[in-house]
């Protein structure tokens, strides 16, 4: 089975976002990049598959030379190949042209299964899982729980939650699916799997090495204009030494006059 | 010079943190309470290839560098030091003496088990009047119908009571002090050794200390480490890595004791402001993170020295000297910012605090370590290294 994770590394969500004075991005000095955490479980997915069923599990971000380490990481897990896929035309680049990209490697590789993560956590956009495709033109079921696969019959069973009901899907091969954290538990990258990865080398790719022509990248439909920090947090109302009747009428005038919930 | 770790390195310390994080740190202080030997855990070490990770591929190890395993100690000894030890004395005290000293089908035989979990080691040097003194041993090794025979006391041994390869000391020769010393690699299953009394202790609790008996113990040949006669040197050549190990145990602690107090502080409130805003914290907490780094750079050369086959006696004994003094010192300064809540045992502080204490004691006293380094300062005439 010929497998490829798409994957991008992020802020880690635990470190504290700064802006860049002039609002233009995130200042990234000092700040612990990690592999966004659904691709863990992208990566994961398709290590499973591969040990189910054997085959190839291929590796492939867009990103700058960085996002390597994000790579190195789905290698030390287990991943077969990895590839950066890295241009300045792509620097800044929207979710259609980041799908337009990772389609143009992974269309001569013709896989039986695309995995992405259901988002990932810097932006939150959910977008280039289903654009990509959309590209490939491939069939896709977006923030699975469960996949299954029968390779004989070319056709995989996945669930995804829904409020209050479970949608169970049957998909056609090949198809491209977004995962969901509690599709599985991720593997730690073990030490010998480390220094395996340590050997690999990552193919960079730019979008001539893709057979991309810039127009057929395109720029950006949204651009970035400015980011801001939100609203810092005002001090909230303490209601002190209050008899319990005064302090329970002062709580619900808060939550229905100020607060507006009630 | 360039004091980066590499991309290999950065990837192994993320991957054993969020390992300590999320497996070891929230079972440590039942395994402390319970002094429990934490099987299912070190399984999962082995699984992720802690238990070998100095040892080459060949041998089912991970090849990593020493300075990988400082960076692992560091990390394990944050979650939890009882845990950490038990790994530590299995790399550094018994697969990598094998791995320097053993014989081509000793390696064969030996490492793959140790480093895959199936089994784990010990290291029997102290006696119960050779401490400090070690090369004073008196446990005897000698030939008898072509098998080697050999009784004693050994003290203290960590692994003791799970361990199913004993790393055993002896004297071999009739001639005192280290050049009459052999080293022996002891199974547990060989007829005439035995675990004797485990002990009760102040910390690292749920790593077990015990006394291994050997009562004409017969080991056979072949099962020699290194040449007659060597055993004083390749003892010392290990506990130079095996300090390594310690000094990263104590980094561990300090930084436990460090990360614990900073998140403190910010949320206790008193005389009307965070504790954090006093500058008797602000210094401190400033002091404790200048010493942790002082000591884990120390220790990162230390292991760099080792790792390009150079000696590193010294740079080895000023590591651990300096990492187990700060890790006293931090963890003792942390409870005190903790007040009577570093005390109790609902926080982790009273364990770090007590955890700390054998990192002064074990794999060369503080003292030891100084009469090892003054012996390098002054040397002998025309050799002294101030
Ligand atoms: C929990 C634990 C685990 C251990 N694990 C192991 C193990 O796995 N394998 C093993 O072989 N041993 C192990 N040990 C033993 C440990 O290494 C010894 O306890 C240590 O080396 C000190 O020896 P001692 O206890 O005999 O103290 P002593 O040697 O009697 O020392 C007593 C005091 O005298 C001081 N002193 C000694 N010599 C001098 C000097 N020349 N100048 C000034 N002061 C001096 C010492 O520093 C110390 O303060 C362990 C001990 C403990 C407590």
């Amino acid at each position: 089975m010929n497998i490829i994770v798409c994957l991008k590394q992020v802020p880690d969500t635990e470190a504290p976002i700064r802006i860049r004075p002039d609002g233009t991005g995130i200042d990234e000095t000092g700040l612990n990049l990690v592999m966004n955490y659904y691709d863990e479980h992208a990566t994961e997915a398709a290590l499973r598959l591969r040990e189910q069923f054997g085959g190839t599990v291929t590796a492939v971000a867009v990103g700058p030379e960085r996002a390597r380490e994000a790579l190195r990481q789905a290698l030390a897990m287990g991943a077969d190949e990895a590839a950066l896929l890295r241009d300045p035309q792509l620097d800044g680049a929207d979710h259609l042209q980041v799908a337009r990209a990772l389609a143009a490697f992974i269309t001569p590789r013709t896989p039986d299964v695309v995995i992405c993560g259901k988002l990932s956590t810097d932006d939150n956009a959910a977008v280039v899982g289903p654009a990509l495709a959309e590209v490939l033109d491939l069939p896709q079921a977006t923030a699975i729980a469960r996949l299954e696969v029968d390779p004989n019959r070319a056709r995989a069973t996945v669930h995804r939650e829904l409020e209050g009901a479970v949608e169970v899907l049957e998909v056609p091969l090949p198809a491209l699916f977004t995962v969901e954290r509690s599709l599985n538990e991720p593997r730690y990258p073990s030490l010998p799997g480390i220094m395996k990865a340590k050997r690999k080398e990552i193919a960079v790719m730019d979008l001539a090495a893709l057979g991309l022509s810039p127009e057929e990248v395109g720029s950006p439909g949204a651009v970035l204009e400015r980011l801001t920090s939100p609203p810092g947090r005002t001090a909230g109302v303490q209601v002190n030494g209050a008899e319990p009747e005064a302090a329970v009428e002062a709580i619900i005038t808060f939550l229905s006059e100020r607060a507006k919930v009630l | 010079m360039n004091l980066e770790l590499s991309e290999e390195h950065r990837l192994l310390q993320a991957t054993v943190r969020e390992f300590a994080a999320r497996e070891i740190a929230p079972a440590a202080a039942r395994l402390d309470r319970e002094a429990r030997y934490p099987a299912e855990l070190i399984a999962r070490a082995a699984a992720l290839g802690l238990m070998g990770l100095m040892i080459p591929e060949q041998y089912g190890g991970a090849g990593m560098d020493g300075v990988a395993n400082v960076i692992v100690q560091e990390e394990l000894a944050r979650a939890s030091a009882g845990v950490q030890v038990i790994v530590s004395v299995n790399n550094s005290l018994v697969a990598d003496p094998i791995l320097r000293f053993g014989t081509e089908e000793q390696k064969r035989r030996y490492l793959p088990p140790l480093t895959e979990g199936r089994s784990l080691g010990c290291y029997c040097l102290t006696e119960s009047s050779a401490g400090s003194d070690a090369m004073a041993l008196e446990t005897r090794a000698g030939l008898r119908g072509g098998e080697w025979v050999i009784t004693g006391r050994k003290l203290f041994v960590t692994n003791g009571v799970e361990a199913d390869l004993c790393i055993v000391y002896a004297r071999s020769e009739d001639v005192p002090g280290a050049r009459g010393l052999s080293a022996f690699l002891v199974e547990k299953s060989f007829p005439g050794i035995q675990v004797g009394k485990v002990e009760h202790k102040l910390g690292i609790r749920c790593s077990s200390t015990a006394e291994i008996l050997l009562d004409d113990c017969r080991v056979p040949a072949e099962n020699l480490l290194g040449r007659r006669g060597e055993g004083g040197k390749i003892a010392l050549a290990t506990l130079d890595g095996g300090r390594i190990g310690i000094a990263a145990q104590a980094i561990g602690l300090a930084r436990a004791a460090l990360e614990e107090a900073t998140a403190y502080v910010s949320q206790r409130r008193l005389f009307g402001r965070a504790l954090r805003d006093f500058q008797a914290t602000q210094w401190a907490l400033a002091d404790m993170a200048t010493r942790t780094d002082a000591a884990r750079l120390l220790a990162y050369r230390a292991a760099w020295l080792r790792d390009r086959g150079e000696r590193c006696t010294r740079e080895a004994a000023v590591a651990k000297l300096i990492a187990s003094e700060t890790a006293m010192w931090a963890t003792h300064r942390a409870v005190q910012l903790f007040g009577g809540y570093g005390y109790i045992q609902d926080y982790p502080l009273e364990r770090y605090f007590r955890d700390a204490k054998i990192t002064e004691i074990y794999e060369g006293t503080s003292e030891i370590l100084r009469l090892v380094i003054s012996r390098d300062v002054l040397g002998s005439k025309g050799t002294a290294r101030p």
